[in-house]
């Protein structure tokens, strides 16, 4: 699968109170919490962006809360993919379980600017720069996490383990 | 080859003889916490699973603390939810408004966490537990939907920084809150990134548990995955006057392999100030305290520092004092145990003597919830653990992080100061270089 979409570039540590501020984790519902998307950082984002747009940041992106509110309200806001030059733990891993695809890529970070064009190849994780014509790699996922991703996100393997499982 | 504290406490849990750094294992779990944010959407999750069921109710806690007592009808539905989850599913520690606090103080102060386990929950402050000697991390709602039915999980197992924090004697009014916001500002906020960090050394053997309480509070604040005291003599007494579940004490091997050492002397330290928008922008007091930085507002409070010994050292500098009639003062206790004792010990008179609201254990203002959110321009000093853009309510707001005995003095003098520009005696040591 290859998402293509155009760039909003933002810094270093983008933290997860600026993805989706405090006062709002009391929504529920993925649609009401994407009105909020990065409204701290960028209050003008949420009018801007279109769907299948790409976020493209620094270091340590999506730092701080474990709230999973945080990936499910970029993907909510049309973001189809985030490629930074480095995640926070707990931000990486709620962004595989939820389904939104994120890619470690610091080169193609860097030099991406907004407004460019970029496409991610999911399943090997090229990431090209049709505005800027240059080709990059991503770090590829482990295995172990390949697989929850194919299962189809940590629910469905958890799925098919319960169901394994003696009554 | 040895292995780290970490290490240890992990390859237990997988099952195996050893584990490396990087390698990905499937760990048991042996407690899984909870609070309501994270809860209901765990629920969601949760549900979509076939013949799910939790895999040992006896070791889940569920702590609604975030939107507690219930601020509007959307957090009273999530509250609702919650505890119909609990009910149904037998959840053993459940705590409700007026018999719990925050979560990250009512696991360790109920014994629930104890040296050698190994623990997750859905909050970035379950990393807390680690001063106990145990592996305690944060994860989302769908990790803990899956810890609930599994009662494992799989992990990363994470490179160890090893911190040594030498030094013997701490300056006044330095305690663990400023050891930690120096570490951070050293390391920066992604400087542990998927991490342990180890926290040794005679300045932390003097601390009591809380402060060491207080100092893995913030690994996250590093990005680090857990943070960690080795256990000692006073780790087990405070946990066998807790609970008389097993536990195992865990130390690193003298040939463990660390990433990366680090030495601090903490001897010349002073308080710290993390300058808005980041933990890691950390400043000393005495710089801070010259720029005369007017603030609206002072929190105490949260799971970083809510504790009854916080309370007592930010009483002790209120004690005979009036609150600034600049700003408002704002002092929350983290847990019904420690709003109790500061009831009992005339410390709740003392706050609200001064002028502070004194209320309720909740997570309220730290995160801009609730109890306390700031508006357009308005600047905070506060002992919580995030400064982010707009953690505590609007995007052009301030926070300004700091122990409580600084923002207790800040409360009197009106702008970012310490105790001493009041002529207060610090509290009789060890009382100080424990607090």
């Amino acid at each position: 699968m290859t998402l293509r979409g155009r760039v909003h570039r933002y810094g270093d540590n983008v933290d997860t109170d600026v993805i989706i501020p405090g006062r709002y984790c009391n929504l529920t519902e993925a649609k009401d919490l994407a009105a909020h998307c990065l409204e701290d950082l960028d209050p003008g984002f949420v009018k801007r962006v279109q769907p299948g747009d790409l976020l493209v940041a620094g270091e340590n992106f999506g730092c701080g809360s474990s709230r999973e509110v945080a990936p499910i309200t970029i993907k909510a806001a049309g973001v189809c993919a985030v490629v930074a030059k480095s995640f926070a733990r707990i931000f990486f891993r709620n962004s595989i379980n939820i389904g939104l695809p994120i890619f470690e890529c610091p080169a193609a970070a860097d030099e991406a600017e907004t407004g460019d064009e970029l496409e991610v190849e999911v399943e090997t994780g090229k990431v090209r720069n049709r505005t800027k014509g240059k080709e990059y790699q991503a770090a590829p996922l482990p295995p172990e996490v390949r697989q929850i991703v194919e299962a189809g996100g940590l629910i469905e393997y958890v799925k098919r383990r319960v169901a394994a499982k003696p009554a | 080859m040895g292995m780290t504290l970490t290490e240890k406490i992990v390859a237990a849990h997988a099952g195996r003889p050893r584990v490396s750094p990087g390698e990905i294992v499937t760990a048991k779990l042996d407690f899984v916490l909870g609070n309501e944010l994270s809860t209901v959407l765990a629920i969601k999750a949760f549900e979509q699973i076939p013949g799910a069921r939790v895999f040992d109710p006896s070791r889940v806690c569920i702590v609604s603390d975030h939107f507690t007592p219930n601020k509007d009808l959307a957090t009273a539905a999530i509250a609702t939810k919650v505890r119909e989850f609990v009910r149904r599913h037998g959840i053993a520690h459940y705590f409700e408004v007026g018999r719990g606090g925050i979560e990250h103080t009512i696991v360790p102060d109920k014994g629930l966490a104890r040296p050698g386990i190994l623990m997750i929950g859905g909050d970035s402050h379950t990393c807390t537990m680690g001063g106990l000697g145990c592996f305690a991390t944060g994860v989302g709602s769908t990790d803990l939907a899956a810890a609930l039915a599994l009662g494992e999980w799989w992990m990363r197992v994470p490179e160890t920084i090893l911190f040594r924090f030498r030094g013997s004697r701490l300056r006044p009014w330095v305690v663990a809150k400023d050891l930690i916001l120096d570490a951070i500002r050293r390391m920066g906020v992604d400087g542990a990134r998927y991490k342990a960090i180890e926290l040794t050394g005679p300045v932390i053997d003097a601390l009591d548990v809380v402060g060491r309480l207080t100092l893995t509070n913030m690994a996250i604040e590093m990005g680090a995955k857990n943070g960690v005291v080795p256990a000692d003599a006073k780790t087990e007494a405070w946990v066998r006057a807790r609970t008389n579940l097993p536990y195992t004490v865990v130390r690193s091997d003298p040939d463990a392999v660390f990433s990366e050492v680090v030495d601090v002397d903490c001897d010349a330290l002073e308080p710290q100030v993390a300058w808005p928008h980041l933990p890691s922008n950390g400043h000393p007091l005495s710089e801070t305290s010259k720029r005369r930085i007017k603030v609206d507002q002072v929190f105490i409070g949260s799971c970083t520092n809510g504790r009854i010994e916080d309370l007592r050292l930010a009483a002790h500098v209120l004690r005979g004092r009036k609150a600034h009639p600049d700003l408002r003062v704002i002092v929350i206790p983290a847990s019904q145990d420690s709003f109790k004792a500061a009831c009992s010990e005339g410390l709740a008179e003392v706050f609200v003597e001064a002028g502070c609201v004194f209320s309720t254990p909740t997570c309220g203002p730290c995160f801009g919830g609730h109890m306390g959110v700031l508006g357009a321009g308005e600047r905070c000093l506060s002992t919580t653990n995030r400064n982010f853009v707009g953690r505590m309510g609007h995007r052009e707001s301030e926070v300004f992080l700091a122990n409580p005995a600084v923002a207790a003095a800040t409360a009197v003098l009106g702008y970012i100061g310490g105790p001493d520009e009041l002529g207060v005696q610090p509290p009789v040591a060890p009382a100080l270089a424990t607090a």
